[in-house]
Parts: C-alpha cells; sequence; structure tokens
C-alpha cells in the first residue's frame, strides 16, 4: 500500500493578475499519493484545491516544485512522453453540465481518448465502450445518445466513463459529486469506490464536503490559502485534529443527527479567507486564528510531522 | 377608502393573533405552462407554521420547496406560472387573494425572503445601505436620515465591522458571507414575523455557513421571526429545524418534528435520504446506500406514488393510488404525517433501515 505513485515536491502555480501583482494559488506545497489509495484534499473556495489537482495532470503549467510520477519528472515532459503521461493520469470535473460537449454523442465523448491513444479501433473500439458504459452503471443502449438526454448523476458517469477508457492508473476527482443531489451523490461515490477495488486505481478526491471527503479517503491533506495546513489518516484528521484551522473546520460540519449535531461545540472562526494575493509574512491563518502569537506573523510555519503519520504546519502544535 | 380596508385588516389580525398559528398554507397547486406541456410543480402542499418557529422544506433539485416559498411571497412568474388552487393564510388573511399591490405591502415588511446566490439577489448598482433603506423608507416611512441610521444598525446587528463606512459599499465590495449577512439585514429590517430563507447557505463555505446560521438563530431569538429554511442539507435541518416537511416531486411526503424525522422516520425516501449521506462523526465504515433511479417527469407525474418507482417496498397499489396523509406515531406526540401505504392496515410491516442502522452504531 505504501508505494508512492506521484510524489509532489514544493509544487507553486502562481497567476499574474492586475497591476501587476501575483496571485499565489498554490504556493509550495508537498505530499505523495500511495498506490491504490484516495488522498482527499479539501478546503474552502480559493483555498488552491482545483488548481493544485489541475497542475497535477498538467492542465496547468506549475511555476516552480516538482511532481514526480513514477520515476518521470511530469514538469518537463516532451510532447511524447506527456501523452504518454495523460494516458495514465485523468481527470473527472466537477460540473457534469459543462464538461461534456452537447454535440458530441456518449460514444464520441468515451472513444475520443481511446482515438487519441490508439488503444482499439474498430469493432474493438466500439466493444471496448460498451464495457466501460456498463463498467459505470450505464447501458449499451445510451451509446448514441447525447449529453442532454441524461440526468445529472448520469452525466456524471458519462464523465467517469470517458476517464476510465484509456485505462488510466490515477485519477484526479474535482468536485465530482458537489454538483449533485444527495440521493444521487451516494450513487457515484459507490461507483467510485467500486472501481478503485476492482482496478486498482489511484485518486486525488478534491471537495470541499469534509464527511464526504472522510468518507472516500484514506488520508486527507487540508488546504488554507495555497499551503497545506495538516495531512493525515482521514480517521485520525477527525479524532485528533492538531491545527487550529482543522478543529474550526471539522466543528463547523453540521451533522445530520440532530442530538449530535445540537451538542457541538463550535468554534466559529471571526472574518473570511483573506484573498491570495499579497498574502501576509508568516502563517496564513494568523488573520483569523484563535492561538497568534508573535511568531506565527514572522515566520511561516513549515508542515512537518508531529505524530508519525501526522503533519501539520502550525507554530503552536507542540510534539507530544 | 384604503383607510377603512386597513381597519378591517387590522379587526381581522386582531381576532386571529391571539393564536399560535402564524401561517396555514392549504391544499397549495402550482404549475408551469413550457413547451413540453404543463410541469405540475407544486401538486397540494398544505402545512401551518407557528409564531417564531422554524420549519425546514427538505428535497432534492425539482422537488417543488423554492416554488412553494416563492407562491407563499408570489413571487411565480404568471405565466408561465400559475397558482392553480390553494390558499396562502397569513395572520387571517388569504394572500393569494391579494392584488400586486397589496402584496406589496406584506412583502419586505410582514414577510421577507434572502436567497441562495446573494451576488444575484443584491442590486450591483445600488449601494447596500441603499437597498437596505428602501424598505424602511417604504414600510416603516421613515425619513432618509432616519433610514440610514437604521441601515447603520442593521449592518451592525448582523455582524459586519465598519458599518458606517459599508452602508456606502456596493456589493461587489463584499465577500460572500459579508452579503448574505447584508440580505439577512434586508430582510429583517422591517421586523417581518415571517423569514422564508431559500437555501441561504449553500453558496457559502462551511465556516462562513457556521456563521451564517448562528447569526440568524440569534436574529430568531431576539426578534422573533419564524423561518421557512429552505435545503436539501440534512446537517444544516438537524442544527436548526423545529418541524421538518420533506417534499417529494411536489407533495410533502413526510411531516413531523425534528425528532420524528430523523429519529423515526416512517416514509421510504425520507429512509433514503438519511441514509445516503455520509457522517462526520462515524468512523464505522457503513456504506452509504443510494436511493436508485431518478424522480419522476413532472409533465406527467404518475397517478400513484411518486416515489413508488424508486422504493423497494412499493405494492401493487402505490402505483395506482396517490397514498393520502396517514398519521404515524411520534415521539413527542404531535403531528407526525406520511404519505405511504405502508401504513396502512393491510400493509405488510416492515423493518425501519433507520432505527436499524441507529442501533447498529451504538453498539
Amino acid at each position: 500500500m505504501n508505494e508512492t505513485l506521484i510524489s509532489v515536491r514544493n509544487l507553486k502555480k502562481y497567476f499574474n493578475v492586475r497591476g501587476g501583482k501575483t496571485l499565489k494559488a498554490v504556493d509550495d506545497i508537498s505530499f505523495d499519493i500511495h498506490k491504490g489509495e484516495t488522498l482527499g484534499l479539501v478546503g474552502e473556495s480559493g483555498c488552491g484545491k482545483s488548481t493544485a489537482g489541475r497542475t497535477i495532470v498538467r492542465l496547468y503549467e506549475a511555476t516552480g516544485g516538482d511532481i514526480i510520477y513514477k520515476d518521470m519528472n511530469i514538469n518537463n515532459l516532451n510532447k511524447k512522453q506527456l501523452k504518454d503521461y495523460t494516458r495514465h493520469a485523468q481527470m473527472i470535473f466537477q460540473d457534469p453540465y459543462a464538461s461534456l460537449n452537447p454535440r458530441m454523442t456518449v460514444t464520441d465523448i468515451v472513444g475520443e481518448g481511446i482515438d487519441i491513444h490508439n488503444l482499439y479501433k474498430g469493432m474493438e473500439r466500439q466493444k471496448r465502450i460498451y464495457e466501460i458504459l456498463e463498467l459505470v452503471g450505464l447501458s449499451r443502449e445510451h451509446a448514441n445518445r447525447f449529453p442532454h438526454e441524461f440526468s445529472g448523476g448520469q452525466r456524471q458517469r458519462i464523465g467517469v466513463a470517458r476517464a476510465l477508457a484509456i485505462e488510466p492508473d490515477f485519477i484526479v476527482a474535482d468536485e465530482p459529486i458537489s454538483a449533485l443531489d444527495v440521493s444521487i451523490q451516494a450513487q457515484v461515490v459507490n461507483l467510485l469506490k467500486d472501481l478503485q477495488d476492482e482496478l486498482n486505481l489511484t485518486y486525488l478526491f478534491i471537495a470541499h464536503d469534509l464527511s464526504m471527503v472522510k468518507h472516500l479517503s484514506d488520508r486527507v491533506a487540508v488546504m488554507y490559502l495555497g499551503s497545506i495546513m495538516e495531512l493525515t489518516e482521514s480517521k485520525e484528521l477527525y479524532d485528533n485534529p492538531l491545527h487550529p484551522y482543522t478543529k474550526a473546520l471539522m466543528s463547523a460540519v453540521p451533522i445530520p443527527d440532530p442530538d449530535v449535531s445540537r451538542a457541538k461545540q463550535r468554534i466559529i472562526l471571526k472574518g473570511d479567507v483573506p484573498s491570495p494575493i499579497d498574502v501576509p509574512a508568516g502563517c496564513k491563518f494568523q488573520g483569523r486564528c484563535p492561538l497568534v502569537e508573535d511568531i506565527c506573523r514572522v515566520e511561516k510555519p513549515e508542515l512537518r510531522q508531529v505524530i508519525p503519520g501526522h503533519e501539520v504546519a502550525c507554530h503552536m502544535v507542540k510534539k507530544p | 377608502m384604503s383607510e377603512n380596508k386597513n381597519e378591517k385588516i387590522d379587526e381581522v389580525k386582531n381576532i386571529t393573533e391571539s393564536s399560535d398559528v402564524l401561517l396555514d398554507v392549504k391544499n397549495l397547486q402550482v404549475s408551469f405552462d413550457t413547451y413540453g406541456g404543463e410541469v405540475k410543480a407544486v401538486r397540494g402542499v398544505s402545512f401551518t407554521l407557528d409564531r417564531g418557529e422554524t420549519l425546514a422544506v427538505v428535497g432534492e433539485s425539482g422537488c417543488g420547496k423554492s416554488v412553494t416559498a416563492q407562491s407563499i411571497m408570489q413571487l411565480i412568474p404568471m405565466p408561465p406560472g400559475k397558482i392553480k388552487s390553494g390558499e396562502v393564510w397569513l395572520d387571517g388573511r388569504d394572500l393569494l387573494k391579494y392584488s400586486d399591490k397589496e402584496m406589496e405591502k406584506v412583502r419586505g415588511k410582514e414577510i421577507s425572503m434572502i436567497f441562495q446566490d446573494p451576488m444575484t439577489s443584491l442590486n450591483p448598482t445600488m449601494k447596500v445601505g441603499k437597498q437596505i433603506m428602501e424598505a424602511l423608507i417604504k414600510h416603516q416611512n421613515m425619513s432618509k436620515s432616519q433610514a440610514k441610521e437604521k441601515a447603520v444598525e442593521m449592518l451592525k446587528l448582523v455582524g459586519l465591522p465598519n458599518p458606517e463606512r459599508r452602508v456606502e459599499q456596493y456589493a461587489h465590495e463584499y465577500s460572500g458571507g459579508m452579503r448574505q449577512r447584508a440580505m439577512i439585514a434586508i430582510a429583517l429590517s422591517c421586523n417581518p414575523k415571517l423569514l422564508i430563507a431559500d437555501e441561504p447557505t449553500t453558496a457559502l463555505d462551511v465556516t462562513i455557513q457556521a456563521q451564517i446560521m448562528e447569526l440568524m438563530a440569534d436574529l430568531q431569538k431576539k426578534l422573533d421571526t419564524a423561518i421557512i429554511l429552505i435545503t436539501h442539507d440534512l446537517g444544516v435541518v438537524a442544527d436548526v429545524a423545529k418541524k421538518i416537511a420533506v417534499m417529494y416531486a411536489g407533495v410533502i411526503i413526510e411531516y413531523g418534528t425534528y425528532r420524528d424525522i430523523f429519529y423515526n422516520p416512517k416514509h421510504p425516501y425520507t429512509w433514503g435520504l438519511l441514509l445516503s449521506v455520509p457522517r462526520l462523526d462515524v468512523n464505522k465504515d457503513l456504506r452509504l446506500i443510494p436511493i436508485e433511479g431518478t424522480p419522476p417527469d413532472l409533465i406527467s407525474p404518475p397517478k400513484g406514488c411518486p416515489f413508488a418507482s424508486r422504493c423497494e417496498h412499493a405494492m401493487k397499489i402505490c402505483k395506482e393510488k396517490m397514498p393520502e396523509e396517514i398519521k404515524v406515531d411520534s415521539v413527542e406526540s404531535e403531528d407526525h404525517f406520511a404519505r405511504c401505504w405502508l401504513y396502512n392496515d393491510l400493509a405488510p410491516s416492515v423493518n425501519n433501515p433507520v432505527t436499524e442502522r441507529r442501533a447498529r452504531l451504538n453498539e
């Protein structure tokens, strides 16, 4: 289980914005993704989790740092190598209404990757498409229909089928269920879980819904303003959150059980997430942190291991 | 003449003021004419709401929860929408009989609404302060300077720092959470008796959601406003609701206190909703149980129970006849209704999977 599939080292992705300023969407993050696991990436909107995911599949060019897949550094690949990488790393997008071309049939959508990578031809190709559709819970009758003929949950299944068609081993799922209704979310989550078991897939699961991330992930990384604040196993993260931001985040999540939820002690954070342009020196959470001290305003805390398998970036967390 | 009318209204008010019931919706039916035919969005919804109470209306997209709320305010665009039948009694007056002009006196004054997306519901060309002042000048006959003072006070009440400066700003200068606070300030400026909150926190992050829900609860206590909270998020509902109406395909399929709905639910759809969401506080790796299939098309809704095609307990009768509301047992001996044939005397008894799961979790 602990064989590393992807290793992200000091990854940075900056955008230039108006006024000659820089928006540091992803600001020096490092983590490993093990083969066959699901790594959850959570955080509030604007924290850089989607940018991180897109940079890892090379939809964005990284500003700095390394992404090592097996033995390749995917930040400096030539065209041919990049094509080879995209064969192994695929993405599922948030909005199943916007991410499927309305003019293409399901066969075209699912088959596009197969054609690009020249995997199957003719009858073989059609057979493969039917296979994939059945794998994700659709049927071959759906193959010649257009995206608008499907419900949201079914569309997301098409998105999953497209990603799986070229037999990748790594999938970045960027908020794959947040556009769906609750009862449909469970369908897609179960599908993702089953496919992982069946095909030995590795997931980077990006979402803001902490309950769902905990349910699906083996380990979870919590992001805030472009940095990883805490990274550990998902059970440990819930039982023993160390970073003050993680604590607040956990306490803010309502539980669908009135007695538990109403008895819960809430840490209500003051204020909003600040803009990722002109981030202050020191810890990024200093402006909202209940524990802030002088050192937090000067020195940026590094992500360090405090308990085996539990990393946190906070000056105030002491080793036990 | 208009004064006369107002007196009459006041008279009626005095009679009903003593009762606890603020809002009484009876058999509301709303349809929309579309290219494909008549969409029967709300198909006979009835409920009551007491003063100062919180009712949550839960359901998935397209179940008619927002249309119900908008019909109470008469915000349905007509055409294509039409209210086919029903009564909406607020303090002893049937709002559906009101003209547009009369409704203007109700909206913003007695009933206010906050919407999911604060950016599209605030006017981008108008200072936020002015948007709060509008209602005050119209409904409370305040002068401009009084209204402005009150606007600053309202922004302070909803917890915006620097309210004096903020009244002079535009919505785009606010963050998402601040915009929703401003919406709440506008909605509550005239002390309405009823606040309808349509997915008020869905567009917000959880830490901001916690702030807004806490704010709404605080203000409700202070101002004794009744709240109809429309949401799909069972977690939020668990936190704040007193009564819960679960909607599916345009009808309320179950209604009860929050304890009844969470701890003693009766309708298989309610079971499905509760079993399909993961819980942050549960470490046991229970597989989620999705509701297979999709909701029916409301252009030609099934003549029987709308959930029958997705229900594992469906019987022959379910597909043929819409079940009536049946009173079922309540943990708090209050009104608890379900629209389900399983509670007919002739139906077989079925194990309740929600209470079963609870028992397993408590082991």
